[in-house]
């Protein structure tokens, strides 16, 4: 019986020290991600790196200030194409619990997420590169939208639901059209919720490159208008990547290390947001 | 409608408006042309449209998505221009729907690249080369390639050829040059952008693609353009041509090989090449574009700076060709050529006086 | 002021209508959305379903020079690559989520690693694809060496390793969730048995978690099915059926990245059916996962009143 005691003892120490090895195993990658992304990736940047453009290979300097401005503009692009329609989607799942509409557009919602990136890019490049005859920034930006639109929608939904029902209430019962007790009692106090939304799955499509493949295409040149094929950091990435110059290698892990900062920063931003005005009554 | 809801309208289409305000005055200030295709002359060609932008302030943004890409998306029309080193097929010709031109450019050679310890020179025949890339060789000192070199101690290493991922004019050079020197490379794998490729071989998108694969990887092998294998310092093999010669690839051995005559619509292959010091695995490398530029809603201005460009690149550009071991084109070739952008029209009337 | 305030209703009910409408019109249009990828991608895969039908996925060919197109290769190195990233991530998040689920829930070992996590689920695809060139490529390239097998370094297994460490965070995170809704009380009678806490994880936390242990499981699945980059960067691109774990390969999602550009007629519309079929696939997974955490959901609730 004490055998047994012992036997049982020891494999619960036995099983607990197991799983922080495994744990600890499977943070090792993240370690070195970090390691590396930071080692070579700090190496290779300054000012100039981040503020000249890509030389033609065999020439010294060159940088990917393109890369990131299409970058932001990507992320603008996208943004003002799927947050509003994001967040009024959200409202109609919140003040619509059921129905076939409802029920329809949260099976789309859930579908839509899944949907792998790749598809994304070719929806994109049949609807706009084909049609318009052109890469564009345009169609990188209405990809990343979709994939903004479902993460948008669906944080929207779930923040508007935790808003208490006395408050809408009390709004309505002081002869407030329901219309304004929306906009401003319920949709205010969700604020946080939603911005941490936005700010996630701007985190999320920052770093996408598969639906830019066939989309906003690159270039190795500053541009601005969204008509024509941008750069972004991710496809520089890539492209640097799988070239075989250890120049090119360095700067893939220094823009690497810029996208890495930003998304990061993103997520941090989007945390502290959620923590600091979660949603008390 | 409600403040919030207004504010937020109007924002975006306050940013609508500026992102459109940016496009409406920018094509006028900054013409940029947009042209895609074969990785094969990509470091020449963001060598030459770099120089380009610094003396005409025209942007030219290349991107190297293989021939195949190339020139499909020219038929597609999303491109003002294309490279390809495969002359278009009747095909795709046809699907084209109106007619395309070809301008050569500069000329290269496809390379065997190799990683073996040591990097030795090796000596190819096009047996093996079929061979490796049929998948019937699989050892690096296999006796049909220990045979060609002498001397030469060759590892007992698995050898892992590398083939183009994408629809590439490389590969089709490559697989050219091959059924034209080797019959069972003819009867089993054929010709073209991409072929039935054996299985357990590797394939990497682009020339920069298959160049960084091999370079890390002890026995792989792979086809690429010899700037790729000079500039990376990867080892590269002679190949034996039809005068039965072992050739290094070079600057002179494939201008050697293109001491042919051009015919009007510069199709010309020079694979497998008579000439007795020329390499047998060269080949001219094209800019297409359609004939007639007035498509798409293309303004007259934007069609003049293409045929510009075109002009350049086969005038004053081909000063960059040589440093960058790129062969530039003969004196016949660069008049064809620029007989042929001159036959550029917009609305039927020719582009350039 | 009656005409005054009837002015202000209607003006009211106008903007109520208004308001409603653009409400709707936003939600039918997600809807539509879908319907229209759905829609899309179909008809420019009408081509090669009328040449191939279902024959395209028991066909081992993928020839573009013949056009002869069948996509068994790709099924099966998208199953391959993803099921073997599953069974290699499920004994980490399955650890990471008893960490913190059970052991630590609170402190500073679990806020460490759950940012750790976190910060593991937010680093972008093409990031992972690098660093698996340059550090998992020559790891792998060494393994292959000392067991005799061509050193190519991509393939199945490579691919596999990349996809296991991308999907670990997202598997971990639904797992430490239901892992901390199981009721503290039914824990507490085992313990007052006399239960050690191994035996309490093994009969009551785990079988009372498996749903939803199960539900993260298949939305990591779905992740995996999909990713596109990481994958494409080191898988090796070969047509081929693949013939053990070593060997080069393609997904449905890296044969599209490497061929669309290219594509014309018949293999574009091939290409399509690809997607397609991945997007079908991606479907499924993702709605059984929704489905079983929605069900998981409704019986905690059920519990708790």
């Amino acid at each position: 019986m004490v055998n047994n005691i012992k036997a049982r003892l020891v494999r619960d120490v036995f099983f607990k020290s197991a799983i922080c090895l495994f744990a600890f195993i499977s943070l090792l990658p993240l370690f070195l991600i970090l390691y590396y992304i930071t080692k070579n990736g700090i190496a290779v940047i300054n000012w100039d790196f981040l503020t000249s453009l890509p030389r033609p290979i065999g020439e010294t300097g060159g940088g990917v200030f393109n890369a990131i401005v299409g970058t932001l503009i990507l992320i603008v692009l996208s943004s003002v194409l799927s947050i509003p329609c994001g967040i009024a989607a959200g409202i109609y799942l919140a003040e619509n619990k059921t129905g076939r509409l409802s029920n329809s557009i949260r099976l789309s919602v859930i579908v839509l997420q899944g949907t792998p990136s790749i598809v994304i890019g070719i929806i994109a490049y049949l609807w706009i590169v084909g049609p318009l005859k052109s890469f564009s920034a345009l169609s990188g930006g209405i990809a990343l939208a979709i994939m903004m639109l479902p993460v948008i929608v669906k944080t929207t939904e779930e923040t508007l639901k935790l808003v208490p029902y006395h408050l809408k209430e009390a709004s309505l019962a002081l002869g407030v059209p329901y219309y304004r007790t929306l906009l401003k009692v319920v949709l205010p106090s969700g604020m946080s919720g939603i911005l941490t939304g936005i700010l996630l799955s701007v985190a999320r499509i920052t770093g996408e490159t598969a639906p830019l493949l066939f989309t906003a295409f690159g270039n190795q040149f500053m541009n601005i208008n969204i008509f024509k094929p941008i750069d972004s950091l991710p496809y520089r990435i890539f492209y640097y990547a799988m070239s075989p110059y250890p120049e090119w290698h360095s700067f893939a892990w220094g823009a690497s290390f810029v996208l890495v900062v930003l998304t990061l920063s993103l997520n941090l931003i989007a945390r502290g947001i959620s923590a600091k005005w979660k949603i008390q009554f | 409608m409600t403040r919030t809801f207004s504010q937020v309208f109007s924002l975006t289409l306050v940013f609508l408006f500026i992102m459109i305000g940016f496009t409406g005055h920018l094509p006028a200030a900054d013409m940029e042309l947009l042209g895609a295709g074969a990785t094969f002359p990509q470091p020449l060609y963001s060598k030459m449209f770099d120089a380009y932008n610094q003396q005409y302030k025209i942007k030219v943004n290349y991107q190297g998505i293989g021939s195949g890409g190339g020139i499909n998306q020219l038929i597609k029309k999303t491109v003002d221009f294309a490279g390809t080193d495969a002359f278009m097929t009747e095909k795709e010709l046809q699907s084209a729907g109106a007619p395309v031109l070809h301008i050569p450019t500069c000329l290269g050679a496809v390379v065997l690249a190799y990683n073996l310890p040591g990097s030795p020179r090796l000596n190819f025949t096009p047996e093996t080369i079929a061979g490796i890339f049929m998948g019937t060789i699989t050892k690096w000192n296999d006796p049909q390639i220990a045979s060609a070199n002498p001397g030469i101690a060759l590892p007992n290493l698995t050898m892992s050829p590398v083939h183009r991922a994408d629809g590439s004019g490389t590969t089709f050079i490559f697989t050219e040059y091959l059924a034209k020197a080797n019959n069972a490379w003819k009867e089993k794998m054929g010709v073209g952008k991409s072929v039935n490729w054996p299985a357990g071989s590797i394939g990497q998108k682009g020339n920069p693609g298959i160049a960084g694969y091999v370079k890390q990887t002890p026995g792989a092998i792979g086809y690429v353009e010899l700037l790729y294998a000079i500039q990376n310092k990867m080892a590269y093999g002679n190949v034996k041509n039809k005068a039965g010669k072992f050739i290094e690839p070079s600057l002179r051995s494939v201008s050697a090989a293109a001491n042919v005559k051009i015919p009007d619509d510069t199709n010309v292959s020079l694979t497998n090449t008579d000439a007795a010091a020329g390499y047998p695995i060269s080949g001219f490398t094209w800019l297409i574009f359609f004939k007639e530029q007035n498509y798409g809603g293309k303004t007259k201005e934007r069609a003049a700076t293409l045929a510009k460009l075109l002009m350049w690149s086969v005038g004053n550009g081909q000063r960059h060709v040589e440093p960058l071991q790129y062969a530039p084109l003969s004196k016949e070739a660069a008049a064809k050529s620029v007989k042929i952008i001159g036959s550029m029209t917009y609305n039927g009337a020719p582009l350039l006086k | 002021m009656i005409r005054q305030s009837k002015k202000l209703t209607r003006h009211i009910d106008r903007s109520e209508r208004a308001f409603t409408f653009i409400l709707t019109l936003s939600g039918g249009f997600i809807v539509l959305l879908l319907l229209g990828v759905l829609g899309t991608l179909f008809i420019n895969a009408i081509p090669a379903i009328r040449e191939f039908g279902v024959f395209f996925f028991i066909a081992r060919t993928w020839n573009a020079a013949s056009e002869t197109f069948g996509a068994l290769p790709f099924l099966v190195g998208t199953l391959a690559t993803s099921f073997l990233a599953l069974l290699i991530s499920i004994p980490f998040s399955i650890a990471i989520s008893l960490l913190l689920g059970e052991y630590y829930k609170n402190g500073v070992v679990s806020g460490f690693l759950r940012s750790a996590v976190e910060v593991l689920a937010g680093i972008p695809s093409v990031i992972y694809g690098l660093w698996g060139l340059f550090l998992l490529m020559p790891g792998v390239r060494f393994i292959e060496m000392q067991i005799g097998v061509a050193p190519q370094g991509v393939g199945i297994l490579t691919s596999s390793l990349i996809l296991a460490i991308m999907i670990i965070p997202f598997s971990a995170s639904i797992g430490r969730e239901v892992i901390t809704l199981v009721p503290g009380d039914l824990k507490e009678a085992a313990y007052s048995l006399g239960a050690t806490r191994f035996e309490v994880i093994r009969n009551i936390v785990i079988p009372y978690a498996r749903s939803g242990i199960i539900a993260g499981i298949l939305l990591a699945l779905g992740r995996a099915i999909g990713e596109t980059m990481a994958v494409t960067m080191l898988i090796g691109n070969s047509n081929f059926l693949p013939t053990s774990i070593f060997s080069p390969a393609n997904t449905m999602a890296s044969v599209i990245a490497n061929e669309f550009a290219e594509a014309t007629g018949v293999t574009s519309a091939s290409l399509i059916y690809v997607a397609l079929v991945l997007f079908f696939v991606t479907i499924i997974v993702n709605i059984a996962g929704a489905y079983v955490i929605q069900k998981l959901s409704i019986e905690s609730s059920r519990e708790v009143t």
